[in-house]
């Protein structure tokens, strides 16, 4: 059984980092943990509040000026590095991926510190914004689900401006079979250290990839055992079905036409 | 200063013979490319021309706009419905006489192509002295430039297709220079108000708009004539930020609202509505009685009621006497809309009604949700049907954003080229439903269910493409 029964699951900023859905992060860790009995309550803190205490927090994507806003307002004080270093665990995606890291563009390209939770760096692509179907395989260096499984291999929609650099402190989430992820030489998607997960992948990442959702949870809850199963019945043949359309190499023809 | 134009003595079908060569050779290709669609079946026959029309003549849209006194209407959602209204209005054989009414309907794009090439479709296809005509939003500026409106309609700006259109702000930024160019054009910039003999207002565009939507007021702020009117805000998501300081705006209840850091407020509206009637200053009301069913509707109605007194009367702008009766004879010639291009019409399938709706953004699907709040009992099966094609924007994560619980009690069926999505966001939702392979087996689900419950219909709720592929039923 898990160590834990209750848990705060805090989506940040949905005013200024809700722009691509992320939203969905907090709701299905929330009912992924309710589902199991889990007494958990799911608070979308809005950037005018304070940032409350939380086991999980999940930091979305948006536009430039309100990332750098993010930015400050998470790296004006020590509530949320204070939660982090206590263990908490965090998921960012795409703008707030960004920012967890060394440094991020503003709208302009001029680097913007960011919170320094991530060893990764971004600047500004050289090429054309990435926009479209994501599919990754999980890296050697990714996170082990319990029992020593291998995450699936992710699945997600991407669409921004990057590229990420890791630094020493940071490993890969995934390599790239399919799209673009954090862009330049190594193929690699996302990134990742503690309990620490950054990534490109909207679609919202966590209602693609259940079991990415459920190591969250396990981290969170301090469980080293797999978490009990839950009914994944529709969440599986969505993932076949995004998987097989990122298989396939020509874009879809319906994506075409009008 | 402007081109050959088609002249309001113009008639019918003759408009072309009046521009110049270039543009009436133009003319002549966009009608023929388009019968040559519609004859086979190909689409509807207004895209194709009009790009054929454009390449011919870069500037057909003006010289098509000559002559003719154009009122434009955009905004994330409503525009092509706030436009039939407004045609209808326009077009009454019993409105009444302002200087340029006509019994001849304006010329409006009615199958909501709401690109140059579709506004070119449109005005090559039939002459009338008027127009009205649905921009998207990303177009505003150039429409606005190329056709020197009589009247701007604006409605609301909130987060559409995500991977396509550039951010909302953005848009807001666009319209406030294009109106900002309208008031460097006008004569009097600053000026009271004043009718001219060409029929305007101050010799510019008098833009009619939503004084409840932060980023529509910042754009509409910069135009030299412009009659607020409150038609509320069913998503306030996306102008959370003072878009002229980057404040927080607040919105206490019944009071609008304001930057809590500088002055950006909203502006008083000289006419608004409460969700039933049209209201005017000394609680002047009107009811709204539409066949169109919904609350934003009423505020859809609202907005071209005003639009629609104020073209035919100018003096509507500066007279509240002008304004309520030019209101009153613009609702009632609305009455007749009982559709937009399938949308809320119902059509028989196998002895159920089904409610046809669309909904192609969060903003759009809350208001789909205020109507079906307006739930009968027992509810009626509800399908719904999303795509993801280039038209509808390719990522469907705009799902979570869609407060898909307001569902919980209904019976649902998922379906359309998406429905996968859509099941595991009601799966989370916690939506009892079904999945359907394709829009006709999910009605047939529905409506055994609906016959079942002894219910009378269904109603069906599709995004752009799921619902123009909507089967007629056999
Ligand atoms: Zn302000």
């Amino acid at each position: 059984m898990t160590a834990r029964l209750r848990l705060t699951v805090v989506t940040v900023f949905p005013d200024l980092l809700g722009t691509y859905g992320d939203r969905g992060n907090g709701m299905v860790l929330a009912r992924r943990a309710a589902w199991r009995g889990i007494d958990v309550s799911l608070v979308e803190a809005v950037s005018t509040d304070r940032l409350p205490a939380a086991d999980i927090y999940c930091i979305g994507g948006g536009e430039d000026g309100p990332q750098v806003r993010a930015a400050e307002l998470l790296g004006g004080d020590d509530t949320f590095a204070g939660a982090v270093r206590q263990g908490a665990a965090v998921l960012g995606v795409c703008a707030g991926y960004q920012l967890l890291g060394r440094s991020f563009p503003d709208a302009g390209g001029a680097p913007i510190r960011g919170l320094g939770l991530l060893d990764v760096e971004t600047v500004k692509g050289a090429g054309s914004r990435a926009v479209g179907e994501l599919l990754a395989e999980a890296s050697p260096t990714a996170p082990m689900l319990p029992g020593g499984v291998r995450l699936p291999p992710l699945t997600g929609f991407e669409n921004h401006a990057g590229t990420t650099m890791l630094g020493r402190g940071a490993a890969p989430l995934a390599r790239v079979v399919r799209g673009r992820g954090n862009g330049g030489a190594g193929r690699s998607e996302g990134a990742w250290s503690g309990r620490v997960v950054g990534t490109y992948l909207h679609g919202p990442v966590l209602a693609r990839n259940p079991h990415l959702a459920d190591l969250l949870l396990g981290w969170a809850l301090g469980s080293e055992e797999p978490l009990a199963t839950v009914d994944d019945v529709e969440v599986e043949a969505w993932r076949a079905e995004r998987l097989a359309a990122s298989a396939s190499r020509r874009p879809a023809w319906s994506s075409l036409v009008r | 200063m402007r081109g050959p134009g088609v002249g309001p003595e113009g008639k019918e079908g003759r408009g072309s013979q009046r521009l110049g060569l270039r543009s009436g050779l133009a003319v002549r290709g966009v009608v023929a490319a388009n019968r040559l669609v519609r004859a086979t079946r190909f689409g509807q026959g207004t895209v194709l021309g009009g790009r054929v029309g454009l390449a011919i003549a870069p500037d057909l849209l003006r010289a098509l706009s000559a002559g003719r006194r154009v009122a434009l209407v955009s905004g994330t959602n409503g525009k092509t419905t706030t436009t039939r209204l407004l045609a209808a209005a326009l077009g009454s054989p019993g409105t009444p006489g302002g200087p340029m009414s006509s019994v001849v309907p304006p010329v409006t794009n009615v199958t909501g192509a709401n690109m140059p090439e579709g506004h070119v479709a449109a005005l090559s296809e039939r002459w009338s002295p008027t127009a009205a005509l649905e921009v998207d939003e990303s177009y505003l500026g150039q429409l606005v430039s190329a056709t020197d409106p009589v009247i701007v309609v604006l409605l609301n700006l909130s987060r559409d297709q995500l991977d396509r259109i550039a951010e909302v702000r953005l848009v807001a930024e666009r319209w406030r220079s294009a109106l900002d160019a309208v008031r460097s054009r006008a004569r009097n910039p600053g000026d009271a108000p004043v009718v001219e003999a060409s029929n305007r207002v101050g010799g510019g565009a008098v833009v009619v708009a939503n004084a409840d939507d932060p980023l529509v007021v910042w754009a509409a702020e910069a135009a030299p004539v412009v009659v607020w009117v409150g038609a509320g805000q069913v998503w306030d998501e996306d102008s959370v930020g003072c878009p002229r300081c980057g404040g927080s705006l607040q919105r206490p209840v019944g009071e609008g609202w304001r930057c809590a850091r500088c002055t950006f407020a909203r502006p008083t509206p000289s006419v608004w509505t409460d969700g039933r009637d049209l209201v005017q200053d000394g609680e002047v009301r009107t009811p709204v009685e539409l066949a169109l069913p919904g609350g934003f509707n009423v505020a859809n109605a609202t907005m071209a009621a005003v639009a629609a007194a104020v073209f035919l009367e100018p003096r509507a702008v500066g007279d509240p006497g002008v304004m309520a009766v030019g209101c009153r004879t613009a609702l009632a010639a609305m009455r007749e809309v009982e559709e937009v291009g399938g949308r809320f019409g119902t059509v028989d399938w196998r002895g159920v009604a089904v409610r046809r709706l669309l909904a192609k953004n969060p903003a759009g699907w809350a208001a789909i949700f205020d109507l079906l709040d307006e739930v009968e009992d027992p509810p009626v099966p509800v399908v719904l049907a999303i795509n993801a094609r280039t038209a509808d924007g390719l990522d469907t994560s705009w799902l979570w954003d869609v407060p898909f619980e307001r569902l919980r009690g209904r019976w649902v069926v998922a379906t359309g080229e998406r429905a996968r999505d859509l099941a595991v966001r009601l799966h989370y939702a916690g939506v009892d439903h079904v999945t359907a392979p394709d829009s006709g087996a999910a009605l047939e689900h529905a409506a055994g269910r609906a016959r079942g419950a002894g219910v009378p219909r269904v109603d069906f709720v599709g995004n752009y493409t799921a619902f123009a592929r909507l089967p007629v039923a056999p």
